[in-house]
Order: structure tokens, then C-alpha cells, then sequence
């Protein structure tokens, strides 16, 4: 890779006065799983690399009767392991466990796993200047599009690879970002953006602004919720499809349906069809089968992903008769 | 140039400094500057977990992490497991379990299988398998090494 500065930075405060206002300049790394990918391909080739593991307190989850505040720096391991997290916010915690390996879990945090870039091929090939680069073509509409989108592409059509963000949006999460001028929070699903608003970005992140802390509300009671994630490799992959539900339930019923699916659109892919289909019914094997229906009515498949549209229809039915 | 950064860490348990560019991985720094060769390169990307060591207690693919990133971190390798006389039992478990060919994924497997015992010391084969899928082998077919970690979990437990 190309030699660049290192630079730690000292607080959250100091961190957008590091960062140049040009996405080519200057990089931030956490835990640097994905960062060191793009840097040793060349996709990336950044004059300084700003650290951000040397800022105090951005590794600490709170919980408590509002909800979970979780920093960015918090590792995927951690997020896995939590107690409070495994039983209260189910679906974040087998998203944060289903990642990568144990290796990449142990650094990879929750910060760069929302903040993560493409994994599609033509992205990540240094010879190529696809749309997402700054070229003109995306080469999965001519070229191999099994992995991309079925949801949401054009003119890029890249599929998100985060887990931890449809099982955020599922739980109604907020993200706390730190810019030149202060301090900004929204819905985390406000916070990512599909191509058609800019091609070469997957969120509203300014090449200054860092995205420091979520906040979670805390779920109310009856509530259940569970993560389906479909892999090539069952233990250690990107998912091909996976579902984040997060149910509201009232004496059986299930009074408010979250559905949002990963690895299908260009971003965490909220399924309104699926959730129109759960509110307000008792969940039986027929009203999840017509959840997994609907999740996939208005799907558009390229010319190699079909199967993506079989397999998250039957995601979203087992999903929603493991929360039944 | 960008300037190199000075690196004071702990290495299997003695206290070493280094210079070394802020491009360089804690692979290169490991192979290339501290001539520690355990760690091996396989794909160089997170895929592989040949290079794999224990970071603060925590496995990690050395391929994956800055070298200027070990500043006061304490780093295990291969080079600190075995006694002068006596090998590390996971150590002893691979060899007792022929868990090795070619040998080049022998060094992440046992640093995987040590922070793995570390924190489980009577591991189900289901966790082994699964805390494993970040190390890959080309010649056993894994068997042997699901065999030697719970020889090893008999031994150390």
C-alpha cells in the first residue's frame, strides 16, 4: 500500500479539523478490517490515516431505562457477547455475532461495520472505474450481478454488507455524527442513502464528519426479535440475503412488524410490504408465509440474482414463525 | 515521507520498541522488522488467519492491524507458547493428532486454538468448528484439527 501519515486523534471534538474536506485525502481507521483491504488494493490512497481508537470512551456500551448507547469503537465481539444486548435487543446481537470470523469480530467495530464500503467485485478491483469510483458504468448491469441488488439499485447497484444495520433500523436506532460544525443525530435509516442520491456514497456522511455513537430505545415489553442471515459459507461470510425483525407483540398479536432486509439493496432495506402483512395479525404459518410473499413482491432481479429473491422470501416467513 | 512511529510494546511477555512505517501491518512489522516468521502470510486480507495472533488477550489477523497500532498493547505470537524443553499442550495436540501438512496454517491454528481455550476451556466440537472458520487449511480437511484442540481442551482443562 501506499506510505501515508498516521495520526491519532485526541477526542471526538478534534476529529474534524484532522480530516480534509476531500474523501481522496485523508481516511479514518478503527478497527481497519475493511480500511486495510482498500488500502492494500489500491482502492484507496490516502496522504493520512486519522485513528480513532485513541479517543477515550467511544468503546463503551450504556444501558439503561432509555435504551442502549453504544460508541462507535465498540467491537463487534462485545456487541455479540453483551448480556443485556443478547436479551433485550436479540436481533442486534446475533447480527453482531454473525459477522465475518471471530478475528475480524474481535477489531471490527460497530462504527466501521455501518460505515463499511461495497464488497461488490467491480468496486474492489483496482483496475476498474466503476460508477461508485467516479467512472461512468456500473458493470454489474452488463457484467456477473450475483451478488448485487434486488431492491433499490440504479445507477449503482451494490448490495450493503453491514449485519449490525438492518437490525438497528429494525430497533429504531439513532446515530450521533461529529462534522466542523458540531454535533448532528438522525434515524440511523436516515443515515444511509441509495445511489440514485449519490452513486459513490452509501451514507450522508461529509468526508469530515464521523459517525461516534447509536442510540437504541429500549424495546417495550413483549417485544421479540431475531436476525436470519443466508451465507454461501455458513460460518464466515457476507450475506447472500438476511432479515432483521423486530416485533411488537400484544396477547399474540403482533401490533407493530420492523422488517428490514441486508444484502439485497445498495442500503439496510426496510421491507414496508412485509410489515404491512404482520401488523395487527396473530402470527400463523399462513400470515408468515404472506409476509415472505409480500417482502418480495416488488423485487427486480438482474440477470444472475433470482435466486436472492427465492431465499429472502423464505427468510422473511422463517423469521417471522421464529418470533410467532 | 511520512515520518515512521515509534512503537514501545510487549511482546510474549518482554518489552520491545520499534520503528516502523505507518503502512506496514503488524505481519510485516512482525516478519520483516522483528524477524518473528511464525506468523505466516497466506491471503493477506482477513480470509485466511494464518497470520493470526493474540492481541491484548484477543485473536486477531496480524495482516489486519497497523504495526504503529501495537503501542503500549502486550502481543502473543507462536515464538512464546512453547517452554525452552517443553511444548505448549496445543502444541503437543497437533502433533499427537498429525493436525498439520504442510504446516503453513499450523501457527494461526494453535494461536486460535489458544485464545479459544483461553476464554472456553471445554469447548463443544460445534464451537470449535465455528470459533475456527477464520483459519483456513488447504491439506487436512480439518478433522485432525477439530481432534487436536479437544485433545488439547482434555489436557489443559
Amino acid at each position: 500500500m501506499e506510505n501515508f501519515a498516521y495520526v491519532n486523534a485526541a477526542d471526538v471534538e478534534q476529529v474534524p479539523s484532522l480530516l480534509s474536506d476531500d474523501w481522496t485525502e485523508t481516511k479514518m481507521i478503527a478497527g481497519g478490517t475493511d480500511l486495510l483491504g482498500e488500502l492494500k488494493e489500491y482502492i484507496e490512497t490516502p496522504k493520512k490515516v486519522v485513528n480513532l481508537k485513541s479517543i477515550p470512551g467511544l468503546d463503551k456500551i450504556n444501558a439503561d431505562a432509555s435504551g442502549l448507547a453504544i460508541g462507535a469503537l465498540v467491537t463487534l465481539t462485545d456487541i455479540a457477547a453483551h448480556p443485556t444486548i443478547q436479551h433485550h435487543y436479540t436481533v442486534l446481537a446475533e447480527a453482531a455475532g454473525s459477522v465475518a470470523s471471530p478475528q475480524i469480530r474481535n477489531v471490527g467495530t460497530l462504527g466501521g461495520n455501518l460505515c463499511q464500503r461495497p464488497r461488490c467485485w467491480y468496486y474492489r478491483n483496482p483496475d476498474i472505474i466503476c460508477l461508485k469510483k467516479g467512472g461512468d458504468t456500473c458493470y454489474a448491469v452488463e457484467g456477473l450481478n450475483k451478488y448485487h441488488a434486488i431492491f433499490g439499485g440504479g445507477p449503482v447497484y451494490i448490495v450493503h454488507p453491514s449485519d449490525t444495520a438492518p437490525a438497528l433500523i429494525a430497533l429504531g436506532a439513532t446515530a450521533k455524527i461529529v462534522g466542523p460544525n458540531g454535533e448532528r443525530t438522525m434515524p440511523l435509516e436516515d443515515f444511509f442513502v441509495l445511489p440514485d442520491v449519490n452513486p459513490q456514497r452509501e451514507n450522508v456522511l461529509e468526508p469530515n464528519e464521523v459517525l461516534t455513537e447509536v442510540h437504541v430505545p429500549q424495546p417495550k415489553m413483549g417485544t421479540k426479535s431475531t436476525y436470519l442471515k443466508v451465507r454461501e459459507r455458513g460460518s464466515f461470510d457476507f450475506a447472500l440475503s438476511s432479515v432483521a425483525a423486530h416485533f411488537e407483540m400484544s396477547g399474540g398479536t403482533c401490533s407493530k412488524a420492523n422488517v428490514v432486509l441486508g444484502g439485497v439493496a445498495p442500503i439496510p432495506w426496510r421491507s414496508v410490504e412485509a410489515e404491512a402483512a404482520l401488523n395487527g395479525k396473530r402470527i400463523t404459518d399462513a400470515v408468515a408465509k404472506q409476509a415472505g410473499e409480500a417482502a418480495v413482491a416488488n423485487a427486480e432481479p438482474m440477470t444472475d440474482n433470482g435466486y436472492k429473491v427465492t431465499l429472502t422470501q423464505n427468510i422473511v416467513s422463517r423469521a417471522a414463525m421464529r418470533l410467532a | 515521507m511520512p515520518k515512521k512511529v515509534h512503537v514501545q510494546t510487549t511482546i510474549n511477555g518482554e518489552a520491545v520498541e520499534y520503528l516502523c512505517e505507518p503502512r506496514q501491518s503488524l505481519l510485516e512489522v512482525l516478519r520483516d522488522v522483528l524477524h518473528l516468521t511464525g506468523a505466516k502470510e497466506g491471503c493477506n486480507n482477513g480470509n485466511c488467519g494464518a497470520c493470526s495472533v493474540i492481541l491484548d488477550g484477543r485473536l486477531v489477523n496480524s495482516c489486519l492491524v497497523l504495526g504503529a497500532e501495537l503501542e503500549g498493547k502486550s502481543l502473543e505470537t507462536i515464538e512464546g507458547l512453547a517452554e525452552p524443553e517443553q511444548l505448549h499442550p496445543i502444541q503437543d495436540a497437533f502433533l499427537e493428532n498429525a493436525a498439520l501438512q504442510c504446516g503453513i496454517c499450523t501457527p494461526g491454528f494453535i494461536m486460535a486454538a489458544k485464545a479459544l481455550l483461553d476464554q472456553n476451556p471445554n469447548p463443544t466440537e460445534h464451537e470449535i468448528r465455528y470459533w475456527l472458520a477464520g483459519n483456513l487449511c488447504r491439506c487436512t480437511g480439518y478433522d485432525k484439527i477439530v481432534r487436536a484442540v479437544q485433545d488439547a481442551a482434555q489436557t489443559t482443562s
